[in-house]
């Protein structure tokens, strides 16, 4: 196991060299000069070439990649060009928010999809199952920008005309707000992202479930005399669910910063939101910084998958 | 009189296909008493699985019973709902499956499944049941039960996978232990080793067995009475003793005859094959099933026959079974002298193929601290320094249990996988070990065909497109030359021109596997390996494979290497066997010197461990401890040590084994012991190469 354990953190380090190369290069190449971006259009030669050996460009490229990737390991994440605030502060609080918004979004959607699913995996080609089926591809096929206006038009809006207790239909948090208070906040946008999970995870869920009810192990577990709730239960769903365990630890990554849509029509404060911003302004730094930030959350997703895949599976725990 | 524990009568059961009910099993009657095992012997697609799982009341959704009863020591089991079978299963009836390993749940602790079983069925305590629990594990002989109970099944290997099974089946002390191929996918060493266990634990059980096989040897060894199923209907039941002497119907006359007895060579006896193949379900023929495969077939087999009564307690579905019992038709298993003459000892063969200390070894790969501190590579030794000659038009038998590295050393001859060390000749011409360094011309000589021809043809491409290939790229012909050709090869292998425009879908295992020897006579190659080519198939075809590749080399003059893990099929086909083990060959005969004494005492362990198909013989038991051990820890000295019977100390631990040459024949063997000392202690097995009657 921790050989295993050991060869995964390598890949996961190399993963974390490759990209970083990436974005510094892409970086790089981007055309336009930064201090110009800085100082704006009318300002001097001189000016530039001060900003320039301020901001260490004029030293040879290596040098720079080194001393952007030692600043971003201790923190050191510098000033946002068109913000003038600290880098780190601000990722990091995005960053709680899409966290926050992340584990919302999984305790809602995986017991409901997996539920969902397994119904539908031993129920195959029964009325439960088309149902089931039919309605989770429906709500995927719809974009989240309409399934999301339109909860907001029910559960916000629908609501309150009604009188009664409503969701808040913007999810713009106050900054420094606690979960408790922010819960409320994040229902409606949770609900948005369940129902682009949903689908996948339910597909993927009912295809273990039947798959594994082929098996003869579970006509073994059958013909011991055992209660049919233990044979699913026990025997069945720890096999059935080991590819759902990994793609919903991979979905993590994807909570996380690739939420762009459902944080724009909710204004929500994530990162998804914070690296369009940051796109739209032009400001390097903050694009290098967060996509960072991304690429490890993918990374460590991908690792928790792996790791958790091979925990519940013996069959590769000495891999 | 006593209530049977399990008894069906004019039981039918039918499975849907597409909003059609199609029968697999029809009108069949039977009983079990208390401590009798009844063998339900039958082909693929007989019916037997069906027959087994049905008796548990257990068919799935697409299934059901449509006619008959099935009762449980006088309890009807058919009026019985889905949830009140639960306290049936287990308790009552239990199963000891085929595929040990994909019975065995993969993610659970092998002790839990045995203890779950336990706990829910005599409501025990989690500890009382994990301690009966090793407690079974022990009754059924597993070596090391604390350690296997706290492994998964890949842990293990699947002889103890068996054994579980076999333990969780019996921990309840059901009435009635339907063991459904309890042994199909072990090597034959532990098949005897499981068939011991099966024996000894229902010996004094009063457990009513219900075992189903299509091996006619385990039948022989382990039934009291047999049923012959075929295409879903029993054709004949008897007790074992009678059925085997004299078999009442065509198709278990036909099912005897096409297997070679061990022992029995080609120069002596011509397999009966039986023609055609088992119909599939929903095209069964009108009257009786067998009528479109029986030589003996008149018009009154067009009517169904009914189950005459054709002695005490035995019956038959044949109309003429009178006849045959009387021997005035039905000559089964008449020596014939086959085509096939035996080469002179005398004459001088060109070598086809030779391997002078070959090895083939697989890199395993390093771990970090291994790498760290410059240890050498380890690697697993599949094949051990294996030196064999094959003369020309001659077959050549390599015979082991799987691991044995069999496999490897095929592979390593084609030049799919690269030998390490040693060098190989072909046609006296040095061999390249890399296939990228042959030419066409080598590869045109060196020809191989498959266990498994659904696998190994391409589906895709239509029969004439994959017999063509060989012609057009390793002889050069033309398009058209070779279109002719492929009805010559069809023909040759007994199948109509029209198949050349069929894909391999469209066909039965047996009807593949001719395609298979077609193709891979196609370029008239020096040397065909044939890796097991007929464990594939079903009992009944494996004859005419036999007898086709006996005929196409005898007209080709291509030799044979043949591997197998059947002795008796080697035995029958090889002018020459070498037994392998652990990529060692441990001994190497003339095919009629092979089973004479003395044997190298691991062949001596083969033979004595496969199933006599006469439930007369007297077979010596000689049982290997343990486990072949992994290729990666072979042992020291003598490899076959650590199992080896008649292991004599340190010598055989020590010092690797001289080869020794029997005097008078042909015998080599690779053994710390001498032949006098072997002789002395060993015994000629009985039955070898005698016709079952007469």
């Amino acid at each position: 196991m921790s050989r295993y354990l050991m060869r995964r953190l390598g890949f996961l380090l190399l993963t974390l060299l490759l990209t970083s190369l990436v974005v510094f290069t892409i970086t790089q190449w981007l055309p336009g000069d930064i201090c110009r971006v800085i100082l704006g259009r009318e300002v001097g030669e001189n000016a530039l070439e001060a900003c320039r050996q301020e901001l260490g460009l004029n030293r040879p490229l290596p040098f720079q990649y080194l001393s952007w990737i030692g600043k971003l390991l201790t923190g050191d994440w510098g000033l946002a060009f068109s913000t003038r605030s600290l880098i780190f502060p601000l990722v990091m609080d995005r960053l709680g928010n899409s966290l926050m918004l992340a584990l919302v979004t999984l305790v809602i959607s995986v017991p409901l999809a997996v539920t969902l699913g397994s119904i539908a995996g031993l129920n195959e080609n029964k009325p439960v199952d088309g149902t089931i089926s039919v309605f989770s591809l429906a709500v995927v096929g719809l974009p989240e920008f309409v399934t999301g206006i339109l909860l907001i038009q029910f559960f916000s809006f629908g609501l309150r005309q009604r009188g009664l207790p409503a969701l808040p239909a913007s999810s713009a948090l106050p900054p420094d707000a606690s979960f408790l208070e922010a819960l409320p906040m994040l229902i409606l946008p949770s609900l948005t992202a369940m129902l682009v999970l949903l689908a996948y995870i339910v597909r993927l869920t009912r295809a273990g479930v039947i798959e594994e009810l082929k098996r003869p192990y579970v006509r073994t577990a059958v013909l011991k005399g055992l209660p049919r709730r233990t044979v699913i239960l026990k025997h069945i769903m720890r096999n059935a669910l080991l590819p759902t365990i990994t793609v919903i630890a991979i979905s993590f990554g994807w909570l996380i910063s690739g939420l762009v849509v459902i944080e724009n029509v909710f204004n929500y404060p994530g990162l998804g939101r914070l690296l369009v911003f940051a796109i739209d302004r032009r400001d390097l730094p903050l694009i290098q910084a967060v996509t960072m930030v991304t690429v490890l959350g993918f990374a460590l997703a991908n690792l928790a998958a792996d790791l958790l895949y091979a925990l519940l599976n013996p069959r590769i725990r000495f891999g | 009189m006593i209530t049977p524990v399990l008894q069906i009568e004019n039981l039918t059961v039918a499975y849907r296909r597409g909003g059609e009910w199609l029968e697999a099993v029809r009108d069949v009657s039977f009983h079990v008493h208390a401590g009798e095992t009844f063998g339900v012997v039958g082909e693929s697609g007989s019916g037997k699985t069906t027959l087994a799982l049905a008796a548990m009341r257990y068919l799935g959704e697409n299934g059901a019973v449509k006619a008959g009863r099935i009762t449980l020591a006088g309890r009807d089991l058919l009026a019985l709902s889905p949830v009140e079978m639960e306290p049936v299963w287990g308790k009552q009836i239990a199963l000891v499956p085929q595929n040990p390993q994909s019975s065995l749940n993969p993610s659970m602790l092998i002790g839990e499944q045995l203890a779950e079983v336990l706990r829910h069925q005599f409501a025990m305590d989690a500890v009382e049941a994990n301690r009966q629990a090793l407690d079974w594990f022990e009754r059924v002989h597993m070596p090391d039960p604390d350690r296997v109970a706290n492994s998964y099944p890949h842990q293990v290997s699947a002889g103890m996978q068996q054994r579980v099974l076999i333990a969780t089946a019996l921990c309840t002390e059901p009435q009635l232990l339907i063991l459904d191929e309890p042994t199909s996918n072990l090597d034959v060493t532990t098949q005897a080793v499981i068939l011991d266990l099966v024996r000894e634990l229902i010996r004094g059980r009063q457990t009513a067995v219900l075992y189903v096989t299509h091996n006619l040897g385990v039948v022989a060894q382990v039934c009291d009475r047999v049923g012959v199923l075929y295409a879903g209907e029993f054709v004949e039941q008897a007790s074992t003793r009678e059925l085997f002497s004299q078999p009442l119907h065509p198709y278990t006359q036909g099912l005897l005859a096409s297997v070679p007895l061990l022992g029995e060579t080609k120069e002596k006896i011509h397999l009966w094959a039986i023609p055609g193949q088992i119909p599939p379900l929903g095209k069964l023929p009108g009257g009786c099933v067998f009528r479109p495969r029986c030589g003996l077939a008149v018009q009154i087999c067009e009517t169904q026959p009914p189950l005459y009564v054709s002695g005490l307690k035995r019956v038959s579905r044949c109309h003429r079974w009178e006849e045959i019992q009387k021997g005035e038709v039905g000559d089964w298993r008449v020596p014939t002298v086959s085509k096939v003459s035996a080469p002179g000892e005398d004459e001088r063969r060109r070598l086809v193929l030779n391997l002078d200390a070959l090895h083939v070894d697989y890199p395993q790969r390093p771990s970090l601290k291994e790498m760290l501190r410059h240890r050498p590579a380890r690697k697993v030794s599949a094949v051990r320094g294996v030196s064999l000659a094959i003369p020309q038009g001659r077959t050549v038998g390599l015979v082991g249990e799987s691991g044995s590295g069999k496999t490897s050393l095929a592979r390593a001859i084609m030049g799919l996988t690269i030998s390490s060390a040693g060098s190989m000749e072909l046609l006296e011409i040095p061999l390249p070990a890399s296939l990228s360094q042959r030419d066409l011309a080598t590869l045109r000589h060196l020809q191989m065909m498959f266990q498994n021809p659904e696998e190994a043809l391409n589906p895709f491409l239509t029969v004439g497109e994959t017999l063509r290939r060989p012609l057009i790229i390793l002889l050069g012909k033309s398009r058209a030359e070779a279109d002719r050709e492929v009805a010559d090869l069809l023909q040759a292998v007994r199948l109509p021109a029209s198949y050349a425009a069929r894909l391999p879908g469209q066909l039965s295992g047996g009807e593949l596997q001719r395609i298979a020897i077609a193709r891979a006579f196609a370029s008239n190659p020096a040397l065909l390996i044939c890796d097991e080519p007929v464990s594939a198939l079903d009992v009944s075809v494996q004859a005419a494979i036999l007898n086709l590749l006996l005929e196409l080399q005898a007209e080709s003059g291509s030799s044979l290497l043949l591997i197998s893990h059947d002795l008796a099929a080697v035995g029958y086909l090889a002018d020459e066997i070498a037994v392998i083990y652990l990529g060692s060959l441990m001994e190497v005969a003339q095919a009629t010197d092979l089973f004479q004494t003395p044997y190298h005492p691991y062949t001596e362990a083969l033979l004595s461990a496969i199933p006599l198909i006469d439930p007369t013989a007297e077979q010596r038991p000689i049982r290997l401890a343990g486990d072949i051990p992994s290729p990666t820890e072979t042992p020291t000295g003598c490899p076959f040590h650590t199992r080896c019977p008649r292991f004599l100390g340190e010598i055989c631990q020590k010092e690797t084994p001289p080869w020794r040459e029997v005097k008078a024949t042909s015998k080599r063997y690779y053994c710390h012991i001498p032949e006098d000392d072997l002789r002395a202690v060993q015994e000629r097995l009985p039955v070898f190469g005698q016709p079952l009657t007469g």
